[in-house]
């Protein structure tokens, strides 16, 4: 039971970003709704985030913002330890991802709008009726 | 030649300056734009200028000693900062971006004028954007730089084709759908590197590589990266994006996109095979070679006989570039030497030719204002030069020599016989067959068909529903400077002279296809590959 | 379409979750990506940057060029807004103006509205009365919203934070003076001009930082050749050059949120709007 468990807590993150992943792929493949599409969008790319996040965690460690001294003469005091901290970069990789994903973000909406202006709706069914006729 | 190793020496930020001048000139044209209207252009094309310098002298750096550039950022080492890397296949590719983004630019001022009026600032700095973002992908060695380098390439690229008739925004939206896919493939593709090797820098992981070859997370990566990659390319059944956001948009935007964006992700398909996973790895270990020249081989078919049903000028182009990404893939994953030079330089080549055949489109709709290939009747007449420069570019698409289409087909050719995949060879041979027949159609009706009268009361850009309100005297202005009365009636030659220089590189490209190959490609590709 | 999605879905769910069997433990220390690069950052940033916080360093040094792409990124989504929507004011069709003294409202057409007078006043078609309580609220917080953003920008080096963050909520106060008034009282306060000023000025500063260092010592970026102008040691000099950059982003990132959401809310018009 035990070692279920603890399989179990050590994919759990995976199979979460699998999961949310799949629901956004879904929402952009199937919806029918632009802006739904949009969403699903949305939730494709924190899915990545959620991967990246995950693979920085070390149990036991604390967020990685040096505690000693002041940065002035910190380099007499001993170093930092590795294990203590964890592991910082994949938090700096995730505020890119994040921004690039609040600006494709706009400039999709913006580019709803303008479906929208040209079309007055944004069902990709009548979008395409109207298209045709 | 030692002139230009000595300029390296004075300056040796080089690999900086040329990303860095098009990112600051950039923004200083947004701004500028927000108070005149004729600065924007002129700083976009200084800048434009200065980069395609600064490639010119970065290829004879390298091609003369032989050595790659490494230039660090911020000052860091590899693998803990950024680095870039300039070397034999990077520096020509930089050397076709920056030459055909500058071409494409400076023949279109006035169609920027008259398309973007009152938003030239933003255009020009979008353009910039772009232009940079492809140049820093080519360039860097880092995995996940290249992946926001790719997002700006994106996002401007959006913006800039959104802005076409009126379906390009709906065109536009599924693009960036199933770009966002693709990018974000390519980084959970890094995510799953970094999990397995703990780094990002390219020539790092590949360091690491040799000692996992049989890790499965190394081998999804691979496929992850891959999938987001083909997506971007617009292979076979991934394609439906491309045409129409590249025929809906304005001319300037697609003489841009069209001919760079698939081959810079080619470039990138090529580096991560060949640099990041050794030849080693994807060649022998995984068995994907003969998967990807049947893709290849289905996307040729598709395109080509998509082509022929086009009415329209710009999607039939559309449909060439798509069976040209078959050309590409299936070269390159032929895995012999020949195929894989074929390939490289099928990117330089092709780059020129749809460069050349959509500044030819953007000639042909700034005299006719249409679309449709009848509006081409009587053009030999009309406008003798650019039907010139328009003929050999459909000669070179075609392949027939000297034109630079030609050398880059017979080593594909050579490659597929060489690799045993006749398949392959005969999908070159139909496509360029179906190439002639499309093209000829064209020249003959160009020919021999009597000139029509077009009707000015449908230009195309009037349709743009956000500049409506100056319909009236952007409408004179365009119909003073296309009035028919003389018997010649050329284009403007700030349109006409570089789309003649891009025709005439056709020709100098194909005449000294075997010096680029010797002298570039071959340092290129791995010795491990014969 | 919709089996076409499930397949498609079902097949690479069901890819992605078998690799994940062979992933490391999620929390082991000992896996390849916290062994290989992240004990260089932690153990010497400090000693490399002087700057406490691991990922700011990272993020505005150690991978600095990425962040001014970033920076760009979001530059390149305020352009594209911009560029996909904006239409000049002359193209709005009509306007409502509330007669006050009566409480009439009354609707415009064509190019006739009346002249600035302290009778009519000009309200958006979607126009809801005046609110006490939202209006005070907002009042009172702005301040104290503006205030918290530059703790945090300037506050980036010792604790979570920095420009981007700073930025966002920078922007996000001028946002809720635009929800809580009205797109127009924004406006005046924040003119669309100066948000593309700032936006692109942000940028520039960052990369006229790194141009600046490339002038005076070798690398783009390298904050270690501004410690002649800055008056202190290299270390420290890569510490300030982190703090001129982060500026930078957060003025970018305050003028883009805020431009974005002028051309979004009022669909390019900037006349109307929430």
């Amino acid at each position: 039971m035990e070692q279920i468990l603890s399989f179990i807590a050590a994919k759990a993150n995976y199979w979460a970003y699998v999961i949310l992943l799949m629901v956004g792929l879904y929402a952009m493949i199937v919806k029918n709704n632009l802006v739904k599409k949009i969403v699903g969008m949305v939730i494709f790319q924190t899915a990545v985030i959620l991967f990246y996040v995950s693979i920085g965690y070390k149990t036991g460690g604390t967020i990685p913002i040096i505690i000693y001294g002041d940065g002035h003469n910190s380099i007499i005091e001993p170093a930092a330890k590795a294990v203590d901290y964890i592991n910082p970069l994949p938090h700096v990789l995730m505020l890119t991802a994040i921004v690039v994903g609040v600006a494709t973000l706009g400039v999709a909406l913006a580019l709803a709008i303008k479906v929208y202006q040209e079309y007055g709706t944004l069902e990709e069914d009548e979008i395409n009726k109207k298209i045709r006729a | 030649m030692t002139f230009f190793t000595t300029i390296f020496t004075f300056l040796p930020d080089l690999p900086a300056i040329i990303i860095i001048t098009p990112l600051l000139a950039s923004l200083l044209a947004a701004a500028s734009g927000l108070f005149n209207r004729k600065t924007p252009f002129l700083i976009a094309a200084a800048a434009l200028f200065i980069s395609f310098i600064s490639s010119i002298i970065l290829i004879m750096q390298v091609v003369e000693t032989g050595i790659v550039i490494e230039y660090r950022m911020a000052g860091w080492a590899a693998p803990m900062g950024i680095v870039y890397i300039i070397d034999h296949l990077s520096a020509l590719i930089l050397l076709v971006i920056t030459s055909a983004a500058f071409l494409n630019f400076i023949s279109n001022r006035k169609n920027i004028e008259t398309e973007f009026r009152n938003k030239e600032g933003a255009f020009n700095s979008l353009y910039l954007l772009f232009t940079s973002g492809l140049i820093g992908m080519t360039a860097t060695g880092d995995a996940f730089n290249l992946y926001v380098l790719m997002e700006i390439a994106s996002l401007s690229g959006y913006a800039l084709i959104g802005l076409g008739s009126n379906r390009s925004p709906l065109a536009t939206l599924n693009y960036l759908f199933l770009g966002t896919i693709g990018a974000t493939f390519y980084l959970l593709g890094v995510g799953y590197l970094y999990i397995a090797t703990g780094s990002l820098n390219i020539a790092d992981i590949a360091s690491i590589i040799p000692t996992m070859m049989n890790s499965s997370i190394i081998l999804f990566a691979f496929i992850i990266c891959m999938a987001g990659l083909l997506i971007k390319m617009a292979i076979f059944p991934l394609h439906g994006w491309l045409p129409n956001a590249y025929s809906d948009c304005s001319n300037v935007s697609a003489g841009l996109i069209a001919p760079l964006t698939t081959k810079v992700t080619i470039y990138i398909m090529i580096r991560i095979c060949l640099t990041l996973f050794s030849p080693e790895y994807t060649f022998n270990y995984l068995k994907i070679s003969e998967f990807m020249v049947w893709l290849a081989i289905i996307t040729i078919f598709f395109g080509s006989l998509s082509a022929l049903a086009q009415k329209d000028y710009k999607r039939m182009l559309c449909y060439i570039i798509i069976a040209e990404v078959g050309y590409m893939v299936g070269g390159f994953f032929l895995g012999n030497r020949i195929g894989i030079s074929g390939a490289i330089l099928h990117i330089v080549n092709d780059a020129a030719m749809t460069l050349a055949l959509f500044m030819a489109a953007g000639i042909f709709l700034w005299k006719t204002g249409e679309d449709s290939r009848d509006s081409l009747k009587g053009m030999f007449g009309k406008m003798p030069f650019t039907m010139a420069g328009f003929t050999l570019a459909a000669l070179s698409v075609v392949g027939v020599p000297p034109t630079c289409g030609f050398f880059s087909k017979w080593y594909l050719i050579s490659g597929g016989i060489a690799a045993g995949q006749y398949m392959f060879v005969a999908a070159l041979i139909f496509s360029s067959l179906v190439n002639a027949v499309l093209f000829f159609r064209i020249l003959e009706i160009a020919h021999f068909e009597p000139f029509k009268e077009h009707n000015h009361d449908h230009v195309y850009h009037h349709s743009h529903n956000t500049l409506l309100h100056h319909h009236q005297d952007h409408h004179d202005e365009h119909y003073e400077t296309t009035k028919h009365n003389g018997v010649v009636k050329e284009a403007p030659l700030e349109m006409l002279i570089p789309f003649i220089a891009v025709s005439i590189m056709l020709v100098i490209l194909g005449l000294y296809s075997g010096t680029i190959v010797a002298n570039i490609i071959d340092f290129v590709i791995p010795a491990a590959i014969i | 379409m919709k089996t076409l999605g499930q397949i498609t879905v079902l097949f690479c769910g069901g890819l992605l979750l078998f690799f994940t069997s062979d992933f490391p433990d999620f929390g082991d220390a000992n896996s390849p990506a916290s062994l290989h690069l992240s004990p260089y950052f932690i153990e010497n940033t400090l000693k490399d940057t002087a700057v406490p916080n691991v990922v700011t360093a990272i993020l505005a040094d150690y991978r600095g060029y990425d962040t001014m792409f970033e920076t760009t990124v979001i530059l390149t989504a305020g352009l594209a807004c911009f560029l996909l929507l904006r239409i000049p004011k002359r193209e709005v069709k009509s306007r409502y103006y509330l007669h006050e003294p009566t409480g009439v409202t009354l609707r415009f057409e064509g190019d006739k509205y009346p002249q600035k007078s302290d009778v009519f006043k000009r309200i958006d078609s979607n126009w809801v009365p005046y609110d006490l309580i939202i209006n005070f609220t907002c009042r009172l917080l702005i301040h104290f919203i503006q205030i918290f953003a530059l703790y945090v920008v300037a506050h980036g080096h010792y604790s979570p934070g920095g420009g981007f963050q700073g930025g966002v909520v920078l922007g996000a106060s001028v946002i809720l003076f635009a929800i809580s008034g009205n797109l127009r009282a924004a406006i005046k306060r924040f003119g669309e001009k100066t948000a593309a000023l700032f936006s692109a000025a942000g940028v520039f500063i960052y990369a006229g930082t790194g141009a600046l260092c490339m002038m005076i010592g070798e690398h783009f970026l390298n904050y270690n050749f501004l410690s002649p102008l800055l008056g202190t040691d290299r270390i420290m000099a890569r510490s300030h050059g982190i703090f001129i950059v982060e500026i930078g982003v957060a003025v970018t990132v305050m003028a883009v949120m805020i431009w974005i959401y002028y051309n979004l809310s009022s669909a390019g018009k900037q006349d109307e709007g929430l």
